[in-house]
């Protein structure tokens, strides 16, 4: 009997989790929770990037040919060498390093919100650009290729088995963009990059802070995929977003 | 059934829910986390801890006596005998070319981790992170190069907090950092990406938090710590020679950035302005791009 009841209690303790998750079958079935209301973190608001990492590179505009720390390969390096800022501007591309695989690493501002429940907006102050990041099953690229391209997004939960979820993070995933440079002075990246991004958020003194890990692969012009990691803080309002158009020079 | 053989069934019963709530507990628990052991890899594709430039404060929030202070510096003295071997602070295992090797001392009965070390550099102790609940030391307790680390999970970040260091360097070249310095560690996970988020403060030397972020790529190759253990030994200097230095406002290198690429003063003497996109609106209409790189411009393709 003692044994028995031991069993079922190992028995209940195992499927406890199960039976949570499963609340629901056999009625009528709920809705999904949309991805804003099942966010395990708010990326919501302002942010700040603070740039105390890569500066010659990122606040002013590096040399031509000064590619330190990017592992380029050959044919990149032509690019490299050729950089023109003036055809950049004649060709109406002065956008180019403001792309989905750079514009983290500028010295901007971030304003983060839910366009929808299952689309999260991230507007950058610097260059004037827009993010779109989706939650869902991830499309097959369609339509032109944009500077910002197109971003799958999926929640990562803190926590586990029986355990309470606790915070958690935003893998991003983008493809389908428009050819451009990972620095100001055409470091370049193809139109077959995929940017790989995580999100997380951590208490700091006085506020927040967000961490961006991003992952450039692109076999054309990286020898081995671009990792680095940028963080921001956050700030409370808006009161010094100042949007400012593309430049290719500065 | 006798109510003495009811009674000791309850027993059993609250004494058996009381074990399975325990092991979910655990269950929980080792489920809540991440696999830190491993060897790390660094890319290095961001900054690392830069020695080139005697004057190179780039990035630094410090405070007008950090700077008197990284000024005073003079990297001759590390040619003094007695400081060959005083290596770096814990926050050089985001600041230095190498990677990591990470390892757990497990409880041997419940299995959790006792305590996680990060392998040592030749010039950087070993950093133990305790994560047994154990307290911080007393405020009077010896301060060590390596400090005090202990740990702790917040979902699926391992959170490490690092005090009682001695005091040394920010940087390489002199940026300091006293012995009231703290460090938190936070360690996220992505797959085989681990991005670690350093905050340092310290009420001394600088104006805000110094904030560093380093990814590091799991490596199937392992990484181990590197030795051998520093030795010192004659580099010219007599032990009765005064400590190398400068007079601060006389730094023979404190142009040297600006004059090679064109960073303003403020820049390179790491004021906190420095850190926020707004600064670019103040030097926009002076800054000169330098002429075309053709020395040291970066990796040597190699296809």
């Amino acid at each position: 009997m003692r044994r028995y009841s031991l069993l079922a209690l190992f028995a209940v303790a195992i499927a406890l989790p199960v039976a949570v998750h499963a609340q629901g079958r056999g009625g009528p079935a709920a809705p999904p929770p949309t991805a804003r209301a099942s966010a395990p973190i708010d990326l919501t608001g302002y942010w700040v990037a603070v740039v105390n990492e890569d500066w010659r590179y990122r606040m002013v505009t590096p040399a031509k040919g000064d590619y330190g720390g990017v592992p380029i390969t050959k044919e990149a390096l032509q690019i490299v060498n050729n950089w023109d800022p003036a055809a950049d501007e004649k060709a109406g591309e002065e956008c180019k390093s403001y792309g989905a695989a750079a514009v983290m690493r500028l010295p901007a501002r971030l304003h983060i919100t839910w366009q929808d429940d299952t689309t999260l907006k991230v507007d950058v102050d610097a260059g004037t650009q827009t993010r779109v990041f989706r939650f869902g099953p991830a499309a097959a690229a369609a339509g032109t290729p944009t500077w910002q391209g197109d971003s799958t997004a999926q929640w990562e939960r803190g926590g586990g088995r029986g355990a309470p979820p606790v915070g958690g993070s935003l893998t991003v995933v983008t493809r389908n963009v428009r050819p451009g440079y990972l620095r100001k002075n055409g470091v370049p990246y193809s139109a077959n990059a995929t940017v790989t991004e995580y999100f997380d958020l951590s208490p700091s003194p006085g506020g927040q802070m967000l961490v961006v890990t991003t992952v450039v692969d692109d076999p054309r012009y990286l020898l081995q995929p671009l990792i680095v990691s940028s963080h921001f803080k956050k700030e409370a309002d808006g009161s010094k977003w100042d949007p400012t158009p593309c430049s290719a020079r500065w | 059934m006798g109510s003495h053989a009811m009674f000791s069934q309850m027993v059993t019963l609250r004494r058996s829910a009381l074990v399975v709530l325990a092991l979910l507990a655990s269950v929980s628990s080792a489920f809540a986390q991440f696999e830190i052991v491993g060897s790390w890899a660094a890319r290095n594709t961001e900054d690392i801890s830069r020695d080139s430039y005697p004057v190179d404060y780039v990035g630094l929030p410090l405070n007008d006596e950090g700077r008197t202070r990284a000024l005073a510096y003079n990297e001759s003295q590390l040619a003094m005998i007695e400081r060959q071997c005083e290596g770096w602070p814990q926050f050089y295992f985001v600041q230095g070319p190498f990677g990591l090797r990470i390892w757990s001392e497990d409880d041997p009965i419940k299995g959790n981790a006792i305590s996680y070390t990060i392998g040592g550099w030749e010039d950087r102790a070993p950093m133990v992170i305790w994560m047994d609940g154990r307290p911080e030391p007393s405020k009077y307790a010896e301060h060590t190069r390596g400090g005090f680390t202990t740990g702790k999970w917040e979902g699926n970040t391992l959170v490490a907090r690092t005090t009682h260091m001695k005091a040394g360097f920010l940087r390489k070249n002199g940026p300091p950092s006293s012995d009231q310095t703290t460090m938190t560690s936070r360690f996220f996970r992505h797959g085989d990406i681990m991005t670690v988020l350093v905050v340092i403060e310290d009420p001394i030397y600088l104006a805000e938090p110094h904030i560093i972020t380093k990814s590091f790529q799991l490596s199937a190759a392992p990484i181990s710590p590197i030795g051998p253990p520093c030795v010192s030994t004659f580099e010219g200097r007599p032990l009765d020679e005064s400590v190398p230095h400068f007079v601060p406002e006389k730094n023979p290198f404190v142009d040297e950035l600006t004059k090679k690429f064109g960073l303003p003063r403020d820049v390179v003497l790491g004021r906190r302005e420095t850190m926020y996109p707004e600064y670019r609106k103040t030097i926009k209409d002076t800054f000169v791009t330098q002429p075309a790189c053709t020395r040291n411009c970066g990796a040597v393709p190699n296809r």
